[in-house]
Order: structure tokens, then C-alpha cells, then sequence
């Protein structure tokens, strides 16, 4: 869209913009490194001799793997678990529209507005009652049941963007729904399918309020982690800068190499 | 013309049988979702209502009597209710604005190539990995704070007095921060709609002599129509319940000038442990969540088809 | 036969053992002391191999949502729990803790009276001490010499007010004094409490009516703010603790009245620049003595409903003990034992060498006395707090109202008239009155 104006601008101006936004996450990057006089200096250190301190502390303090290992599994389940059930409810409302298809879609978004804060004791005492605290099983349960409206909203529409030309045509050749599925709808909604699972699996790594409720000693996620590292009394910023870049590390890693599926996009020149 | 596939159908009872399938296969694949859903609402729904017409305190182990619609009474007569109210839509309001606007922006930048086009989308994203917590005490702490923040430094460099935002604008404050984390949400949302754009299209209209501003207003903007409403209605729904940004930061005020309905309801539920009325208040909190919605609708809705 | 005997005893022997082994679930808060005590927790599993310990280390505010939740709904989730001052009287009114069992080599005299009395109810221990602190003023001596002024070791707060006005010098980054301003019962609450107290108020009077419009409310809160607003940091209608404490390692900080545990922070030449610079007194008075500093204890206390209370107990027992300070001792060094709570700490002369404050702290937690705070008599226990279940929402209440008029967004008649009612509203509902 904006050919005419030239690369250099383009990258300039988005090479800033990216910056701007990574600058607050980059200066928890560099105090991570730091030690804790070093993170509260005024102004502001830029240059430091930099520590692996924080680091050896929170590995020597917390058991960082089965934290880890935890997140790792209720996030990836949930999410697996969420595109099953989602991908075939989207599918049916983006290809089999009734009258009722938006309603249902409002419907599961409104499930989700009440305050997690004011589901709490409810969620807590069925947890009790089915002898479901402290295991990752619940924490899945509820994970999954939290995204399952934003992953049916977001895959609904993805497919929703497919041009009825190429399902007109897969249809005119013969293809039952399962081809069609296979062969035009997953191909090009790819780009969908990814963000959506990335998405997904961000906020269940990052979700706080179950993680932390829900569990003991034994289902804690890297949310627990982190909230064992925000004292109340005693500096703790570098610490946690450190146990932060610990507990994002393995998703911005995700991240970056699911990245390429996540805009791989239509090329619409074949279809014309 | 000839179709993309060259399928053919080998059973002529084939056709007939995915007419029959394509009435009752919609029914099933939506099935598991709807049912799953509706179990996990209806369940803790149903206790809270029951939750919010008895008296149940924690602290107070005994006969839950029925009081009816006194939590109600006693969560909407709170002096802090109304203005929980405002700066709930305000923040709502704010960052969707923010989110969108800005959203739309950058992906339209980071649509065509250019060098570094992969390194510029990851930061462009990287906010959203940070939890809310860090979030709150990242700003909070690092940029914020009027003596030792980053943004003091760069205020003090241009020779100003640095504002001490968590004091005099602190729901501005808070929508800074919760902006920020949603931003790459919405970019990402935006990024992917881009890249169904038609660049035939694109390129037909620009040969027919379409500015670029045209070109955005009348092919670009109707395109992303439905991701803007997605992203709209996806952020309405976790903007209500934002939470741990206040708590951290503010404490929901100074004065109640930050606190929400969700931190009301925090109030009651985790303070006073008094479920009852926090019950009361969550039901509250969907109504007024479905009323934005409904409202929202209203004005978008035509995008979602 | 001695073979089989012995064997049998040695079979019957292992099976006991396999028999009691025990996970004990300990939720803790993420303070200094506690992070010690995880590291030391390897020597009491050594010394009773058949106790595991699992740690839940969560954020204060989170702890405690946490435990109570699972203390109320009979969760089980944890085997022992890290609580206050404020929760001990309340939870043990209700039964739900344990009486903890104390013998001659735990020596429970050996426990600060002030301590022991704050967690028990009835002459029953509910909880033991793990580390307390009170609260004491900490000032900046070479400031203060600079200034030509010397500060008693009990100062009044209007002494407190010149010294500030003295050293505020903001053009060099020096701030006269700073205070708490942040809302919530146990921020900005807790030294406003102390300070209304000194000034001859009270929460509530014996008939429960909360007396937040009366003089002394008025007079403390306009001299709070009158005070910050002259002589404090912007900003501070937001600070704690760490934010305090990172202002004034950073030099930042003439005067600082806050828990006595900051002074090993700001003692600490690895985490301050001031660390030799700064001297110490009784938190000051105005009107009375009385409920002038506070009184705080995190303490160890068992969940009624565990399974596994014998545990409990032997870890409890073993984690505030004087050989347990002595083991910190060796392996840290004195200036890191967890203090506040035991006189034969305060009697051990490395320990009163290692760290300069232990003569102010000990002054102030012996001075602290929760069942007897303020001028006039009072329904509550508690010195910073009122130890009832209603506090907490009253306390954060009240707390963003004072921040309000801290802030200047509201003058200080308002914001009392907003915390009575706010406060008049839960006490309603909680039918102290009707």
C-alpha cells in the first residue's frame, strides 16, 4: 500500500515504533542483569558491569523446572485442547451460518465477563469438592474453558476471510466437507490457526489469578514463580527482573520461530 | 472455468449423502464446544447467583441464610460504585481506542517487507508475553515513578518537572499499562488480516489513479472490519476484569480516581471475604458487560458477518 | 533368638519409619527471613528423614487470600501456614488453628512478651513468632549533624517536623522525610494508626462506632499531610515500603519511620549507599506514648484440619528456635537472623555488634503493647490494626481516602467524612451496631 514512499522511510519509522514498544520490556531485560543497588539507581543506569547473580539465585531458590515443566504442559494442552474443540465450532459458523450463529457467539463471549475475582469461590469449592486442587488437571480444565470463546471468536474469523470464490469451486468439483477442510479451508487459514494457538498459549502462560489460586505446592505454574519473587519488604526488582526473563524466555523463543507461520499469508494471484 | 481440484466423485450416492451431512454435521461440530462452554458457565453461574442472595461470609462459618437482594443493595450503595463504574468504561474505552488505532497503524507499516521485517514483528509482540503483575511493577517501578523512573529522566532532559503520573493521573497511568500489554494483540490480529488483503485489487486501484489514502479508506479499512470488531469485542471483555495493574500499582487510588468494578468486587471478595456480596457484584459485572456488549453490537455489528 | 529379636525390631523399626514419613505443605511470604529459612529447611530434613517440606511462596496480599480461602472452605491445602498479628486473634477465636506445643528446651519464656502475647489468646500460643518487628525512626545522623540538631532517642513529632524542615533540600535530592502514603490496611494504614494513636485516637470505641471524625483523626491527618506535602518526595501518595527503601538507599531519604526490618536494609552496605550514615530512635510521640510504633510478627501456625499436625509441629518448633537463629547464625552471619522475637537473641553480643539497630528494635517491640494502644479504651486488639475480620476492607478504604488528601484531591474534611461512612457502612453490615 505505501510503495511510493520509500523503503528507508518505512523502516525507519517501523524499526522506531517496534523499538518504543520493546524499550520498557528491554529495560527489564538489562536489570535483569544488574544487581539490586545497580536497579534503583538515579538516574537510571545504562552501562553497568553486568551480574549473573539473579540468575544462580532464582535457580538455586525455586525449582524452576517443575515450574516450567508445569506451565509448559498446562499451556500446551490447553491450547491443543481448545483449537479441537474450537476449530469445528468455528467451522461450523463460518460455513453453516443459521440466524442463530451470532447469538451463540455472543452468547460464549458473554460467558466469559464476569471478573475471574468474583468466580473465585465458586471455582474453588467444585475444585475441593472434586479433589481437583493443587493438579494440573483443573488448571487445564480452566484454562481451556477460559480461551475456548476467543479461540472459536478468532478462528471464526479467519475462516470468515476465505473468498466464497475458492469453497464455490472446491464445492463445484465434488469436495466433501472433510476435503474441503483439508485441501482450501486449513491451507489458507493457516496464518489464523497459528496466532490463535500462540495467543492461547500466551495467556495461559501467563494467567495468574488460577494459577496462583488453585494450586499448592505441587501444580504451580511460572506464574508462582514469579509471585514468590515480589516481596513486600526488601528490594527485589533485579530478582525479579531475572525470574520474569526466566519464566518468558521459553514463549518469546515460541514466539519468534512460529512467527513465520503466523503471516504466511493467501496469495490470491493463483486464484484469479 | 476449471475448478482448483479436479475431484471426482466416484459414488453418485456421495452428493446426496453430504446434502444430508450438511444439515446435521454443522449441529455436531459445534456440539462440544457449546456444551462445554455451557457446563463451565451455567455451573459457577448458577452458584454465584445462589451465592448472591445469601448471607455467606468466610469469616463467619454458619447458616447461609436468604437475604435476598440486600448484597446487591449493600455492592450498589457503595460510595465508590458509580465512579467504579466510569473509570471502568473509561478504561475500557481508552484502550480499545488506543489498542485499535495504534494496532491498525503499525501492521499497515510492517505489511510490505523491508530489512529486519521478522526482528521488528517479534518486538512488536513482546509485550503481550510479560505477565500483568511484572507489567504493573515494570511501570510502576522502572518508568513511572517521579524520582527514579526512566520517564522522570527523560522529562528532567527536556528540562521539565516529571510528572508523577501514578498520583495525579493514575487511571491514566493504568491505561498506559494495560494499553501497552494489548497492543501487540491487536497488531497481531491486524497483521494476520492484512496478508488476506487483495493485492490485485490493491494494484488495479492503484493503476486506476486511488491515492493512498483511498485506497485505505474504501479497500483496506472494510477489509479489516471484522478483525477490528474481533479485537473489539475479545478486549472488551478482558478490559472489564482488569485487575492486577490496579492492585499493584494504585491500590484503586488515590481517592477511588482508580478503582474499578472488578476491584470492588475485589474489595468484598478478597478483603471482607464476604461472598455474598462479592457474588452480587460479579453478577452486576456481567450485566453491565453485556450491556457494552449489546451496545457494541449495535455499532459493529455488520462487521462480523 | 537375639538375632531374630533384633531383626524383628529392625523390620518393625523401618516399617514406623515408612509408616510416618510426611509431606508437609508450608505456605510462607516471599520476606528475606522466610527465603533463609527455605535454605535451611535441608538441616531439618536431615535431622527428621521422614519429614519432606514442600514451600508455596506467594506475595503477602496473595498469601493471604490464599490461606484464609483454604482456612475457611477447610481446603487442606497446607499443612503449616505463615500469618500475622492480625490474623492469629481472629482465627484462633474461631478454632481454626492448633494450639502450638511448647516444652522446656523451646522455652516459650524465652519469647518476647509482647510477641507472645500478640499470638496468643487465653494464655494458648496459636502461633509461633518466626520474626517480629516494630517500628522506629531512622534517620540520616550526618544530616542531621549538619544541621546542628540532635535527636533524643524519644522524639516528639513536632522536633521530627523542624528536623525535616532543616534537611529538605530537593535541589540536592534530599527529601526531609518520607512516609508511607500507598492505600491499603497494611501501607499506608498501619503508620497512620500509629500516628493517630500518638496523637490520643482510636479506631473505633467501646460501643464499635468508628470515631474517624474526631480531633484526633483531624489533627493527625492534617499534620500528615501538611508534613509530606512540605518536606516529602512526589510521589508518595503511591510509596511503601520498597519504595521507600529504594529512595532512601539511594540517599534520597533524610528521616524514615517505618518497620524496624528496614534497618538491615539500609545497614547493609551491598544494597546502600548511606549504610554508616544512618542512626536510630524510638518511632516519635505527640500526646501519648501509647501505640506510637507498631507491632507485627509473622508467625508459623497449624491449619486445624491437617493430616499431618505432629509434623507441624516438629518443624515449627525446630524453625523458631534459639538453635535455629544460632544456625542462621553460622551459616549467614548474625546481621542475618531473623530478630523480634527472642530476648536471648537481643543478650548474644555478636548478634548486638553485628547489627547496630537490636538496642532500638528491642526498645520498641518491648514498648508495643496491642491489647493496650491508645488513649482512650479500646473494643480491639491490635496496635496498627483493629484484629477484626471487617478491618481489612474498612483499612483499604479508608487508606485511598487518606492517599486522596495526601495528593491534595481532596481536602482532609472530605476525605474523613467519606472514610466514617465507609467505615460506618461495613460495621453496619457486620451488625456491631445497628
Amino acid at each position: 500500500m505505501h510503495e511510493k514512499l520509500p523503503l528507508i522511510i518505512r523502516s525507519i519509522a517501523a524499526w522506531a515504533a517496534a523499538l518504543l514498544v520493546f524499550f520498557p520490556l528491554g529495560w527489564l531485560v538489562l536489570t535483569a542483569f544488574k544487581t539490586e543497588l545497580q536497579a534503583i539507581s538515579v538516574p537510571p543506569l545504562l552501562t553497568f558491569p553486568p551480574t549473573l547473580e539473579n540468575f544462580s539465585l532464582v535457580q538455586e531458590r525455586s525449582d524452576y523446572l517443575l515450574y516450567a515443566k508445569n506451565s509448559l504442559i498446562t499451556s500446551l494442552v490447553s491450547t491443543l485442547l481448545g483449537l479441537a474443540i474450537a476449530a469445528p465450532a468455528a467451522y461450523s459458523m463460518a460455513f453453516f451460518k443459521t440466524k442463530r450463529t451470532r447469538d451463540i457467539l455472543m452468547w460464549m463471549l458473554s460467558t466469559k465477563m464476569m471478573p475471574a475475582v468474583g468466580a473465585l469461590l465458586p471455582v474453588y469449592v467444585l475444585a475441593q469438592s472434586a479433589g481437583m486442587l493443587d493438579s494440573l488437571t483443573a488448571l487445564v480444565i480452566v484454562f481451556t474453558l477460559s480461551n475456548l470463546p476467543i479461540m472459536v471468536w478468532m478462528l471464526y474469523s479467519s475462516f470468515k476471510e476465505i473468498p466464497k470464490e475458492i469453497l464455490e469451486a472446491a464445492q463445484m468439483d465434488g469436495a466433501n466437507v472433510w476435503t474441503e477442510f483439508r485441501n482450501v479451508v486449513l491451507p489458507l487459514s493457516i496464518g489464523g490457526f497459528a496466532s490463535t494457538a500462540l495467543l492461547c498459549l500466551v495467556m495461559s502462560w501467563n494467567e495468574a489469578f488460577w494459577s496462583l489460586n488453585l494450586t499448592a505446592a505441587k501444580a504451580g505454574t511460572l506464574a508462582a514463580l514469579i509471585a514468590s519473587y515480589s516481596s513486600p519488604e526488601g528490594l527485589f526488582w533485579a530478582k525479579l527482573s531475572a525470574a520474569s526473563l526466566m519464566a518468558i524466555a521459553p514463549i518469546v523463543v515460541f514466539g519468534w520461530f512460529s512467527q513465520k507461520q503466523l503471516v504466511q499469508g493467501l496469495t490470491f494471484g493463483a486464484v484469479k | 472455468m476449471k475448478g482448483l481440484f479436479e475431484v471426482e466423485s466416484k459414488f453418485p450416492l456421495a452428493n446426496e449423502y453430504t446434502n444430508a451431512m450438511s444439515r446435521v454435521l454443522p449441529r455436531v461440530l459445534l456440539a462440544p464446544a457449546v456444551v462445554t462452554l455451557f457446563l463451565w458457565m451455567i455451573v459457577p453461574l448458577v452458584m454465584t447467583i445462589y451465592f448472591s442472595v445469601v448471607s455467606y461470609n468466610l469469616m463467619q462459618p454458619g447458616e447461609h441464610e436468604f437475604i435476598g437482594l440486600e448484597n446487591i443493595e449493600y455492592f450498589v450503595t457503595d460510595p465508590d460504585f458509580w465512579p467504579a463504574i466510569v473509570n471502568t468504561l473509561v478504561l475500557l474505552g481508552s484502550v480499545i481506542a488506543i489498542t485499535v488505532v495504534l494496532g491498525v497503524g503499525l501492521a499497515l507499516l510492517v505489511n510490505e517487507p523491508f530489512p529486519g521485517r521478522g526482528i521488528v514483528r517479534v518486538l512488536l509482540i513482546s509485550p503481550f508475553f510479560v505477565m500483568a503483575t511484572v507489567n504493573a511493577l515494570l511501570w510502576k517501578h522502572m518508568m513511572m515513578n517521579p524520582i527514579y523512573g526512566v520517564l522522570a529522566q527523560v522529562w528532567i532532559f527536556f528540562g521539565q518537572q516529571p510528572v508523577d503520573w501514578l498520583t495525579y493521573h493514575p487511571l491514566l497511568a493504568v491505561i498506559i499499562m494495560v494499553a501497552w500489554q494489548w497492543l501487540p494483540f491487536a497488531c497481531l490480529i491486524f497483521i494476520t488480516s492484512l496478508q488476506s488483503l487483495d493485492r490485485e485489487q490493491m494494484e488495479a486501484a492503484r493503476m486506476d489513479g486511488a491515492n493512498a489514502l483511498q485506497r485505505f479508506s474504501y479497500l483496506v479499512l472494510p477489509h479489516l472490519g471484522r478483525a477490528i470488531a474481533v479485537v473489539i469485542m475479545i478486549e472488551m471483555i478482558f478490559l472489564m476484569s482488569v485487575f492486577a495493574e490496579i492492585f499493584t500499582t494504585t491500590g484503586g487510588g488515590p481517592g477511588n480516581d482508580s478503582t474499578n468494578v472488578a476491584f470492588l468486587i475485589f474489595k468484598q471478595a478478597l478483603m471482607n471475604f464476604d461472598v455474598g456480596v462479592a457474588s452480587a457484584g460479579a453478577l452486576f459485572a456481567v450485566v453491565l458487560a453485556n450491556i457494552a456488549a449489546i451496545f457494541l453490537i449495535r455499532m459493529i455489528g455488520k462487521n462480523l458477518d | 533368638m537375639k538375632l531374630k529379636i533384633s531383626l524383628a525390631l529392625a523390620l518393625g523399626f523401618a516399617g514406623g519409619l515408612a509408616q510416618a514419613a510426611a509431606e508437609l505443605v508450608i505456605a510462607t511470604v516471599n520476606n528475606g527471613h522466610m527465603i533463609t529459612m527455605q535454605k535451611m529447611t535441608k538441616h531439618f530434613e536431615q535431622a527428621n528423614p521422614d519429614i519432606k517440606v514442600k514451600w508455596v511462596t506467594l506475595e503477602e496480599g496473595v498469601l493471604r487470600q490464599r490461606v484464609t480461602t483454604d482456612i475457611a472452605t477447610k481446603g487442606g491445602q497446607f499443612d503449616v501456614m505463615t500469618i500475622g498479628m492480625y490474623e492469629t486473634p481472629i482465627w484462633g477465636k474461631k478454632g481454626w488453628l492448633k494450639e502450638i506445643a511448647t516444652d522446656a528446651t523451646y522455652d516459650a519464656d524465652d519469647l518476647l512478651p509482647a510477641m507472645r502475647n500478640g499470638l496468643s489468646l487465653d494464655g494458648k500460643l496459636y502461633a509461633a513468632p518466626f520474626y517480629g518487628e516494630s517500628s522506629m525512626l531512622m534517620y540520616r545522623k550526618d544530616l542531621a549533624d549538619k544541621a546542628g540538631i540532635k535527636v533524643s532517642d524519644t522524639p516528639t513529632w513536632p522536633e521530627i517536623k523542624e528536623l525535616a524542615s532543616k534537611i529538605h533540600d530537593p535541589k540536592n535530592g534530599v527529601y526531609g522525610i518520607c512516609l508511607r502514603g500507598k492505600p491499603g490496611w497494611g501501607d499506608n494504614m498501619a503508620f497512620l494508626t500509629t500516628l493517630v494513636n500518638t496523637f490520643g485516637g482510636q479506631w473505633f470505641d467501646m460501643k464499635w462506632k468508628p470515631q474517624l471524625q474526631t480531633k484526633p483523626w483531624k489533627d493527625a491527618i492534617t499534620f500528615y499531610v501538611d508534613l509530606l506535602k512540605n518536606y516529602g518526595p512526589p510521589g508518595s501518595s503511591a510509596n511503601s515500603f520498597n519504595e521507600i527503601l529504594a529512595l532512601y538507599n539511594e540517599g534520597k531519604c533524610g528521616m524514615w519511620i517505618d518497620a524496624t526490618i528496614a534497618a538491615s536494609f539500609i545497614t547493609d552496605p551491598k544494597q546502600s549507599k548511606v549504610a554508616d550514615k544512618v542512626a536510630f530512635a524510638q518511632a516519635p510521640t505527640m500526646v501519648t506514648p501509647k501505640g506510637a510504633n507498631w507491632l507485627w510478627a509473622w508467625a508459623l501456625a497449624i491449619p486445624a484440619g491437617t493430616k499431618n499436625a505432629d509434623a507441624a509441629q516438629k518443624f515449627i518448633a525446630w524453625s523458631t528456635s534459639k538453635d535455629y537463629i544460632k544456625l542462621v547464625a553460622k551459616e549467614e552471619g548474625w546481621n542475618a537472623v531473623p530478630t523480634g522475637t527472642r530476648k536471648s537473641t537481643y543478650a548474644n553480643a555478636d548478634f548486638v555488634k553485628a547489627a547496630r539497630f537490636a538496642d532500638a528494635e528491642k526498645k520498641a517491640i518491648d514498648t508495643a503493647n496491642p491489647n493496650d494502644s491508645t488513649l482512650p479504651k479500646s473494643p480491639y486488639v491490635g496496635v496498627q490494626f483493629a484484629a477484626i475480620p471487617e478491618f481489612q476492607a474498612i483499612g483499604i478504604a479508608v487508606g485511598q481516602q487518606m492517599s486522596a488528601a495526601l495528593a491534595g484531591k481532596t481536602s482532609i474534611d472530605a476525605a474523613l467524612k467519606a472514610s466514617q461512612k465507609a467505615a460506618d457502612r461495613e460495621m453496619r453490615k457486620a451488625k456491631y451496631y445497628k
